[in-house]
């Protein structure tokens, strides 16, 4: 069983090779794009757009017309705001580089920033998380549902513990012997936020890789292991893209969660902080604010930023998610065969 | 929606008052009559999470008396914010999930502009029998929409025991004086390391607070009477200066920037402060804490002479969107009864808007400190009064922090400030 | 001289593992430290609370605050949702990685953009129209909703271990006479368990996490969900903030989670080891 054919494939340069293996022969995909197909996809993937139109599309056109609309006047004779909402095209967008556009340019960058900074935090430590939980060890179920435990805290909850250690008189200060007042404008605001996300997300990019490296054939390691390939370079060249798939789902689905960031700094640093206020933030308080119009402007303005960003990962992604080709399962070919 | 417009139509055809088909009245181009209470049934009480236990007995009672007008309790979240967003989405809805409404005293101007809650007929409640700063927070351009149901004034804690260690034999009155207590206190052993002064200043509703009473008890004012903005004044500025060179000067601790109510509290109650600015419920935490038998409360001081607290409280108000408004007026009356603000008072230590409860002799004896806070309240300035709180919040917290932590001068955040007061109100 | 660097390798797999738990857990733990302590020492920054106390579980389960069927509730809505979202997921995320068609990566691409409306923009329309059908106060009224996120995350998530399966497999299993629908769920199934757990676990957190959604739509004490409850929870005064009950809240809903998924993972990694590796 160890001698699958897998091992051919690794040798020579101890990675998998990417296209044109022999196992060409084999992969001539029956299901290309036949009416048959074509129908049952469409029959399969209905039931999950349906739900979706329903869930959303219906309250995105509308966000999509609110935008579309001011707020509403205050009618000075009787001191009454008035029932309906003027139209006002697109100046809800136009905004942004006009007189709202300072707090707008510095919550995108906050966003962008956040996003950035977390979610490449995020994959180190969740990767090393996966690699480490992996090993097989005693009480290894144990530890895994130990790392859930940050991701399985309610947002809201976590907001208030980390702002409990962020206090002034709190942990955080007592255990670094210095009075760092976290919750102030600054780098440090930011910097509290960013350590509390991480910690809360980086099991979920764990969990998730480490199911994408559960599914990967023992067999892959022990040919690479018989070339001599070193952990580091098993790392790199098998590990890494076995599991980049599942890696960049959940890199993207981080990508998206924290572009939406609100909770946490929220509840953390509080509202109104410029130093940590995000496109959600903004939004919120526009909406809090009974002016629906530029929130749902923001809101839009959010959602194209979030659907360009899912575009270049689908891109990215590309043939390893939605097919074409045999390319992405390489050496797993072979052991189904042996299976079978 | 639907059923609201058949109750509307029913109503209206009721009192001979059909005024359009639409039934949507005023629709923005006037004033939309006086709204007719009608109908009687079950209705529902909206209101933060009770912290007490005190409201359900208390709609007990009113539902044993009323079988027929039973009222359910809704509790949101206890984050004020939280509520608004609740009740604003109910408004928006045209729910009429909500009846009567408790709303911050802060929100009544917003809320009976956009007419989300009725206007009500004074003549209905005993206005005259409460405290007048507190009757002024329930009314919007001179009509009145909603009914004090509780107040809130602030008052200065101080350590009695450490004042009278250093010869100061009263509390003091202006801030100078307070200084000076604080640094004969200072001068004492036992004081080390504790700082004069704090209230709440983190960037939230809090500060606003804060500021307004510095500003007003320096004989300022945030708004005019008709909310149009005032503020870059010499005597604002005077106010404003107070905070920032106490700041600067750590007569306020320089973590006080982050306090909110709880962390002055803490500070307080484990010794490093001398003087605290905060709300009646501290006093009997106090009690049971460390500073228990050693501390007192005054009046706030002001920059000549006593200063002005800013108000709290809740008042209640009338969805315009419920059913059965008849009941809900009914159930106003009996909430807000001086008989059951005593009870609130009694069971809750919330302060009334009566003024006669106040110097209830055995309610004095529950709340030593009724006589100061009674005080506070009279001499009390509410928090602006406009339409688009929310923004004028926002503005207030965010130039009063940029000063206080010395981002912009004092001078240089209120006439921004002033600048962006008038945009919020040309809005 | 291999033995060594075995034993070497072994200490640093556990070094590594023991840094891992102490990151995770750390915080957590000063959350149980906080839920602990008397409502008096809350500001204490022992290690250890001292005195224990049990105050804020009292408070937390004290009738009034309707704490347990709050749980419950949050149960239901995060167990129907996970249910319903990995159920269609699964058809849809079998057509993505299975079969070829048209539009594939735009309707992907749409499946997780629509998911990524920010909630506050589609809360007010959607309680206009649960309003409207007289879904308040309903059990689908928080689920339904909850699908707009938990099913991209679901969709996604199963494609790709789907794909990581090797359809030869498949294709062996039709040859030995399944049908297509056979071959799938008796053999890609059981050898993407592991993703397919993972995913059930990261879309039921996700559910039982929701506030705004839960808390617009309902108005009935019987009706909220945990997280709701939790924000409704008070200290003896509007300013007092309920911390401890707060974070022993925190617990008694972190908990039962870890507990659900440490009895579940075992049987399914057990049975994978014995089906698949062999």
């Amino acid at each position: 069983m160890t001698q699958t054919d897998a091992s051919p494939e690794t040798t020579g340069e101890g990675r998998p090779r990417t296209t044109g293996s022999p196992a060409g022969v084999r992969t001539r995909r029956p299901d290309r794009a036949t009416a048959g197909a074509g129908r049952l996809a469409a029959l399969l993937v209905s039931p999950t757009l349906l739900v979706l139109t329903v869930v959303v599309l219906y309250p995105t056109l509308m966000a999509l017309k609110e935008s579309l609309y001011g707020p509403k006047g205050l009618d000075p004779a009787t001191g009454f705001i008035s029932d309906t909402e003027p139209f006002v095209g697109l100046r809800n967008y136009a905004e942004i580089f006009g007189e709202a556009g300072a707090r707008f340019w510095n919550a995108f960058w906050n966003t962008t920033f956040f996003t950035v900074v977390t979610v490449g935090l995020e994959t180190v430590t969740g990767v090393a998380m996966a690699l480490i939980m992996h090993r097989a060890f005693r009480g290894r179920a144990l530890v895994r549902a130990g790392i859930l435990v940050p991701w399985a805290v309610p947002t809201a909850i976590s907001g208030l513990l980390w702002r409990w250690i962020f206090n002034s008189d709190g942990v955080a200060n007592a255990l670094l012997g210095q009075q760092i007042l976290w919750t102030t404008e600054g780098f440090h605001a930011k910097a509290a936020v960013i350590v509390a996300e991480v910690w809360k997300t980086a099991p979920f990019i764990g969990l998730l890789v480490l199911a994408g490296l559960q599914v990967i054939p023992k067999e892959v390691y022990e040919a690479a292991r018989m070339d001599g390939a070193r952990p580091v370079r098993q790392f790199w060249h098998i590990t890494l893209p076995l599991v980049k798939p599942a890696l960049l789902v959940a890199v993207l689905f981080r990508c998206m969660d924290a572009l939406r960031m609100f909770d946490l700094p929220y509840i953390l640093v509080g509202a109104q902080k410029h130093s940590v206020e995000t496109l959600s933030m903004l939004a919120q308080n526009e909406a809090a604010n009974v002016r629906f119009g530029p929130a749902s402007a923001y809101a839009v303005i959010l959602f194209l930023y979030v659907f360009l960003i899912a575009l270049a990962f689908v891109r990215l992604l590309g043939t390893d998610l939605v097919g074409g080709g045999g390319r992405g399962r390489r050496g797993f070919l072979r052991r189904g065969e042996v299976t079978a | 929606m639907t059923t609201r417009t058949t109750t509307r139509a029913a109503a209206l055809a009721a009192t001979g008052l059909l005024l359009s088909a639409c039934g949507s009245p005023g629709g923005g181009s006037g004033q939309a009559g006086a709204p007719s209470f009608e109908g009687r049934g079950p209705i529902t009480y909206v209101a933060g999470k009770d912290t007490t236990g005190t409201v359900q007995p208390m709609l007990d009672r009113w539902n044993k008396a009323h079988p027929k007008e039973k009222v359910t309790f809704i509790q949101l979240p206890t984050d004020a914010d939280a509520q608004r967003q609740q009740m604003i989405q109910n408004a928006e809805t045209k729910s009429d999930a909500y009846t009567v409404l408790s709303l911050d005293v802060v929100w009544t101007s917003e809320f009976a502009a956009h007419q989300w809650i009725d206007e009500l007929p004074g003549k209905r409640f005993p206005m005259g029998k409460m405290l007048k700063p507190v009757v002024e927070t329930s009314k919007y351009r001179g009509g009145l929409y909603a009914v004090p149901s509780s107040s809130d004034g602030g008052m200065l804690y101080y350590r009695s025991d450490l004042l009278k260690k250093a010869g100061v034999a009263q509390p003091p009155v202006s801030w100078a004086e307070m200084t000076d207590a604080c640094a004969k206190v200072k001068r004492l052993p036992e004081a080390k390391g504790m700082s004069c002064y704090a209230g709440q200043f983190q960037k939230y509703e809090g500060l606003t607070v804060n500021f307004a009473e510095a500003v007003h008890s320096a004989g300022g004012r945030v708004t005019d009477a008709n909310g149009r903005p005032d503020v870059d004044t010499p005597e604002a500025r005077k106010g404003l200066d107070f905070l920032v060179d106490s700041f600067k000067d750590r007569t306020i601790p320089k973590e006080a920037i982050t306090y909110q109510e709880e962390d002055g509290r803490q500070a307080f109650q484990s010794g490093k402060l001398v003087f605290l600015r905060n709300w009646p419920y501290m006093y009997s935490l106090a009690q049971k804490s460390g500073v228990k038998g050693k501390f007192a409360v005054a009046p706030l001081p002001g920059l000549n002479g006593p200063g002005s607290s800013s108000l709290g409280g809740h008042n209640m108000a009338v969805s315009s969107s419920a059913k059965n408004k008849a009941t809900a007026l009914d159930f106003i009356e009996f909430m807000t009864s001086e008989e059951n603000t005593a009870t609130f008072l009694r069971d809750a230590s919330l302060a009334p808007p009566y003024a006669a409860l106040y110097d209830d002799e055995a309610l004095i004896e529950q709340y030593p400190y009724l006589p100061v806070l009674k005080e506070s309240v009279l001499r009390a300035v509410p928090r602006p009064r406009v339409v688009p709180y929310g923004d004028v919040t926002a503005a207030v917290q965010r130039e009063a922090y940029a000063a206080l932590t010395g981002e912009k001068s004092s001078a240089q955040a209120l006439k921004d400030l002033r600048k962006a007061l008038r945009k919020t109100a040309a809005e | 001289m291999t033995a060594i660097t075995a034993k070497w390798r072994n200490g640093l797999v556990y070094a590594g593992v023991v840094a891992v738990v102490a990151y995770c857990l750390a915080p957590f733990y000063w959350m149980l430290v906080s839920s602990l302590r008397r409502t008096g020492d809350i500001f204490d920054t022992t290690l250890v609370p001292s005195p224990l106390s049990f105050e804020n579980y009292r408070a937390v389960f004290d009738p009034a605050q309707g704490f347990g069927r709050a749980l419950l509730n949050s149960l239901v809505v995060a167990g129907i949702t996970t249910v319903l979202a990995l159920l269609l997921a699964t058809f849809t995320a079998y057509a993505m990685a299975r079969l070829e068609f048209r539009f594939k990566r735009l309707i992907l691409t749409l499946i997780i953009a629509t998911s990524m409306f920010p909630v506050v923009s589609i809360v007010v329309p959607l309680l206009k129209l649960f309003t409207d059908i007289g879904w308040i106060n309903t059990y689908q009224a928080m689920i339904v909703p909850s699908m707009s996120f938990a099913l991209p995350l679901a969709v996604w998530n199963l494609t790709t271990f789907f794909r990581q399966m090797p359809d030869e497999l498949e294709h062996a299993a039709m040859v030995d006479g399944c049908t297509r629908g056979q071959a799938f769920r008796k053999v890609i199934v059981p050898l993407a368990a592991p993703g397919i757990f993972t995913t059930a676990i990261i879309t039921f957190i996700a559910a039982w996490n929701e506030f705004l959604i839960a808390l617009s739509m309902t108005n009935k004490p019987g009706m909220q969900t945990a997280t709701v409850a939790i924000s409704k929870f008070t200290g003896a005064t509007t300013y007092e903030t309920p911390f401890g009950s707060q974070m022993a809240a925190g617990v008694l809903v972190t908990v039962p989670l870890v507990v659900m998924v440490l009895l579940f993972q075992r049987r399914i990694v057990a049975g994978l080891t014995a089906g698949a590796a062999k």
